[in-house]
């Protein structure tokens, strides 16, 4: 497998909306590298009958009734209750759409 | 009433308050003392001395024939607990208070059990040693310059010191099974599916398990049979299907795997698991030497389901709902994240995820294939005794290898007993693992017990 770049690090970091500093991408970089190394050996392995496992408890489709319950449910105040951004009992986030310049 | 008086096991407390022999504000009282006067250990995050009062006095105004009556219980702070602060170890939770509580921690408290506080642990479970914890390392009470384990460091220290009668933990890789190792004290991981994960903050979702750190084999039973069984809320837990059979009353066979011996094992951790087998021995057990080839992999397949599936988990912490920003992520948290999101990246995802999941396959069968021969395995939890703080934490890596023979039944789903055995000559403690085919616990009770006998 090829080593990885710094490129690689910021491509990564990106997908996992980590913001990284200059200082942190060097400090991961040899880290991340010598690990995906160590890793790698099981490319060696032949797997080609071999079916994936997923977890381990053998279950599948496991249903329940679709009621809801008092037990089951949090009242908004208690929903929000994580966050002191809040308005109107809404959660406030950051802007994502700008103003339109055409207007 | 004295420290020394404290009860040291489940039934002595059930039955002196039961008796009226001490009051629950009595014990309550006993063992904050016992916790401010080991407060170097760094064993707790939060003391609920509030919530710890108030049930007590419930319990002592109105006496009740129940499994955890007055015992005090120690929650690893991934824990969600209604009203008190769960941070999982981490500066991103650490104002966060749940609005419910874990099924365990419910079914504890209704089996009348005392919550005393939550525990220090690695930051999201990352870690073998608890020196990952945003709130400084936890040490080890036999010897504070070194490191009790981890993730579960706190819970397992908080036993061990006696600062708690019962401490839950969480087990991925060997995170409670070790840190009960390097403590000297039983820590159970259960069949994956035993018991529920809801409420519990996730890392890797098909492998954590939810288990006990006790004194005592009786007592990490009677607390697994407590909080064991569906709750309609995690669809991987399902009730023992062994309920039903009758005991098989013929000779244990007791495997001994060669891969869990060879090159790196510190010769005392092994010579003391040896010796420990000579116990089962003298009981009439049969010893008979096994193979689990595909052992040597098993740390690489771990280190990437495990990163993949925390990669996914901490995505939901986006400073919106709850917690703070992304960026109070310590380091082994980066790291991990940044692995798991590697190896599910388009390019990559055959070659490594895809791959792992099956090499687990392998794992699996080789488990499989041994346990049509044998009851349970016996084998050292990991491969030396109890490390020096900071001697592993500059290196991930090196860090990482310390789970290389715990990681192998989290892949299975089988359980792992971990039972103390022993002291190295820096009074670090010893011991071994014991592990059974998916809800063999009660054989690996029965086989632990052997031991109280010595």
């Amino acid at each position: 497998m090829a080593k990885l770049t710094k490129a690689d690090v910021l491509h990564i970091a990106g997908l996992a909306k980590l913001d990284l500093t200059d200082a942190e991408v060097k400090k991961f970089l040899p880290q991340l590298s010598s690990i995906v190394d160590h890793i790698g050996i099981l490319g060696k392995i032949d797997t080609s009958k071999i079916e994936e496992t997923s977890q381990t408890t053998g279950r599948q489709n496991v249903f329940r009734e679709d009621e809801v319950t008092s037990e089951g449910i949090l009242s908004q105040e208690e929903a929000i209750s994580g966050s002191d951004k809040i308005h109107n009992g809404y959660f406030k986030v950051g802007a994502i759409l700008s103003e339109r310049s055409d207007k | 009433m004295p420290n020394s008086q404290l009860p040291k096991t489940i039934k002595e407390t059930r039955e002196g308050v039961l008796d009226k022999k001490f009051t629950a504000v009595k014990l309550v009282d006993g063992y904050l003392a016992r916790i401010e006067k080991n407060k170097d250990l760094n064993a707790f995050i939060t003391i609920s001395s509030e919530a710890a009062y108030k049930k007590a006095k419930q319990i002592d105004s109105s006496l009740q024939d129940l499994p955890l009556l007055g015992v005090t219980v120690a929650y690893k702070d991934l824990f969600l607990t209604k009203g008190v602060r769960t941070t999982a170890g981490s500066k991103v939770l650490e104002s966060y208070i749940p609005v419910y509580s874990a099924t365990v921690v419910d079914r504890m408290e209704k089996a009348g059990a005392i919550m005393i506080g939550k525990t220090n642990c690695d930051a999201w479970a990352h870690g073998s040693s608890g020196e990952n914890s945003d709130f400084g390392p936890t040490l080890n009470p036999n010897s504070k310059d070194y490191i009790p384990g981890g993730s579960s460091s706190g819970s397992a220290a908080a036993v061990s010191a006696g600062l708690t009668l019962i401490a839950t933990g969480t087990d991925t890789g060997g995170s409670i099974r070790l840190p009960a190792n390097f403590c000297g004290v039983v820590g159970l991981k259960p069949t994956y599916g035993a018991i529920s994960r809801y409420g519990i903050i996730a890392m890797a979702s098909s492998l954590d398990c939810p288990g006990v750190f006790g004194n005592s084999i009786e007592d990490v039973e009677a607390v697994f049979n407590v909080i064991k069984g569906p709750d309609g809320l995690d669809a991987t837990v399902t009730q023992d299907p062994n309920l039903k059979s009758k005991k098989n009353n013929s000779k244990f066979k007791v495997g001994i795997p060669r891969e869990y011996f060879v090159g790196g094992l510190d010769r005392n951790v092994g010579k003391s698991v040896l010796e420990a087998s000579q116990i089962l021995k003298k009981n009439g057990v049969e010893l008979v030497h096994v193979s689990l080839p595909n052992t040597k992999y098993a740390i690489d397949v771990y280190y990437i389901i495990q990163p993949a599936e925390v990669s996914s988990n901490l995505g939901r912490y986006d400073g919106i709902r709850y917690g703070a920003d992304r960026t109070l992520f310590g380091d082994e948290a980066k790291r991990r994240i940044m692995l798991g999101t590697f190896v599910l990246s388009a390019g990559y995802y055959n070659a490594y995820y895809l791959k792992a999941q099956k090499v687990r396959s392998l794992i699996i069968q080789d488990f499989d294939e041994v346990f049509s021969k044998v009851d349970a395995i016996m084998a050292p939890v990991s491969p030396t005794a109890a490390f020096k703080l900071g001697e592993k934490s500059s290196d991930p890596l090196k860090m990482y290898l310390a789970d290389i023979l715990t990681a192998p039944a989290n892949l299975a789903g089988i359980p792992g007993l971990a039972i103390p055995y022993g002291k190295n000559k820096e009074g670090l403690a010893l011991g071994f693992q014991l592990m059974g085919p998916r809800f063999s616990e009660n054989k690996l009770f029965e086989l632990g017990k052997l031991f109280h006998l010595e």
